[in-house]
């Protein structure tokens, strides 16, 4: 009896702490969704902002916020993913790889703003690429390699070594090995890693301030080198700097729901990749 | 006399410091089965190993003396370690098909190595006949090769082994993670395969041992104790130490 009352009490625990987390999870939400849901309409996200950002909507800040996704993906994903296959199928275990790996894993815990600084210092200046979307990607790109390194390699280390096995006794060599059974394989934990960090990376405000965010453009920027708008500076910007807060409150909330959904979306489409990669092995 | 087709002269395997092969001189002879028992950490999948270079995969794997396919020196770092890959298959303990379909699973390994794609077809079928897995799969091989049977499996990476023509097949204990009757027919094939391949398998189970092999090699504690024909090492071993083991009084 005394067994049953502890594993009912461990089991209180467990289901109470996964309650109160989806709880606050699901509070943010309501808060969120509630407030801001009725200023998205179809002109909220389709048209330029206007009227010193009290009117109008938010598009150049949602392109804007794509295309920084896409080059930070474009830069992060092949470099992240490469070094990660290097450190764990090539480097042979040494005092340098674990110093490589360790300083890693340092760099994921640096605060965002110092990227900031070091993109302002690297590609703005001494790469000269000025303010702008390249900048700003280049830097969130930096700030996202190192978890795409270390989730790559998680993946690739729970690939059991028979597998690499299979193909190498039949001949391949060990390139063949990883890039025809390896990483397919690996491929849904490295999306399940790549899509978190790009989330938290569509999401950072402090890189992109000081290397090409601008509050508001006159138009839209099209090119990879003008400044752009982005959705997590213009909800800072509403929320705390803009003249009349009270007024732009609920294109604050629109922001922040536009920006949650946008992220789900990520989200969705690395869920039915994964889905469909599932169904195929 | 037999013709030899694979051997090991004098050979030392080492990882790290600690030395797992200990001086085994060994001659496989060409198209029979050849079994290498022992108790286990004995080095006889260590010994198999070998053969085709999988060490090479391991850091602190050091290896020394002459090993030899044919008149080929299997460690010349002249010869490239995929192309003897080719000429010397393995079967693993546990099936490990390819997250790939059944047909891919063979075609695979003859893509890597040029085959002309016209052919690829035939061959991946006469594989699967002679592995005896055509009429199983045959309406499916479109189908995940996961989602085969683990007998299945096991048969569909002989095939995969036996589809690029090697001329040796080294087997890792294959039939220690499947139950009785595909072992049986894995056993069975293992008979038939030995017209055309040079096979050795490492195995644990002395029946099995005693129904397929033509010659045995015991091994203990890194050393070849003695290798003799199958009815020698079973009936008449020369050792104390092999009498024993397939007596089954250790091991």
């Amino acid at each position: 009896m005394k067994k049953k009352t502890r594993s009912f009490f461990n089991w209180i625990l467990l289901a109470g702490s996964t309650i109160i987390v989806c709880l606050f999870l699901g509070i943010i939400l309501f808060d969120i969704f509630s407030k801001g849901l009725s200023s998205i309409t179809w002109n909220f996200i389709s048209a330029l902002p206007s009227d010193g950002m009290t009117k109008g909507g938010i598009f150049p800040a949602i392109i804007g916020t794509i295309l920084l996704t896409f080059i930070t993906t474009l830069f992060a994903v092949p470099f992240g993913v490469a070094c990660a296959v290097y450190l764990n199928e090539y480097a042979r275990p040494s005092v340098l790889t674990n110093i490589i790996r360790a300083s890693i894993r340092n760099l994921a815990g640096i605060p965002s703003i110092i990227y900031g600084l070091f993109g302002l210092a690297l590609f703005v200046q001494a790469f000269k690429l000025g303010t702008s979307v390249l900048s700003a990607g280049l830097t969130l790109g930096l700030l996202s390699l190192p978890y795409i390194i270390t989730t790559t390699e998680e993946a690739l280390k729970r690939i059991p070594n028979s597998m690499r096995e299979a193909t190498l006794a039949l001949g391949a060599t060990q390139f063949e090995t990883i890039k025809d059974v390896v990483l397919p394989k690996a491929l849904p934990g490295i999306l399940t890693g790549v899509i978190l960090t790009l989330s938290r990376a569509a999401g950072e405000t402090a890189p992109i301030l000081f290397t090409g965010v601008a509050f508001y453009i006159n138009g839209l920027s099209t090119s990879i080198n003008q400044e752009f708008m982005a959705l997590p500076y213009h909800l800072y910007m509403l929320s705390t700097q803009h003249q009349s807060i009270e007024q732009v409150r609920p294109l604050a909330y629109g922001t922040a729901s536009v920006l949650i959904l946008l992220v789900f979306m990520f989200n969705i489409i690395a869920f039915y990749i994964r889905f469909k990669h599932r169904s195929q092995d | 006399m037999d013709e030899i087709k694979l051997s090991a002269h004098a050979l030392n395997l080492y990882f790290g410091n600690k030395k797992i092969l200990k001086n085994i001189n060994i001659d496989f002879p060409k198209n029979q089965v050849t079994s290498l028992i022992g108790p286990s950490g004995c080095g006889k999948s260590t010994l198999l190993r070998s053969f085709n270079r999988m060490h090479d995969l391991s850091p602190d794997a050091r290896i020394e003396g002459t090993l030899k396919l044919d008149e080929l020196d299997i460690y010349d770092q002249k010869n490239s370690v995929t192309e003897i890959r080719k000429r010397i298959g393995m079967v693993f303990q546990k099936p490990n098909p390819l997250p790939k379909t059944i047909y891919e699973n063979l075609s695979y390994a003859l893509n890597i190595h040029k085959f002309p794609k016209n052919e690829i077809p035939q061959l991946v079928e006469s594989a699967l006949k002679e592995s005896y897995l055509w009429e199983e799969v045959k309406d499916e091989l479109k189908k995940p090769a996961v989602k085969l049977s683990g007998g299945q499996q096991q048969r569909l990476c002989i095939a995969r082994t036996v589809v690029l023509r090697p001329e040796v097949i080294l087997m890792d204990e294959p039939c220690s993670a499947l139950d009785p009757i595909s072992s049986h027919k894995i056993e069975e094939l293992i008979m038939i395969l030995k017209k055309n391949y040079t096979i050795v398998i490492v195995t644990h189970n002395m029946q099995q041992a005693q129904r397929i092999s033509d010659k045995v090699g015991f091994m203990y504690l890194g050393e070849l104790v003695e290798f003799d024909t199958a009815d020698n090492i079973f009936k008449n071993p020369a050792n104390e130490l092999t009498k024993n083991y397939v007596g089954g009084h250790f091991g």
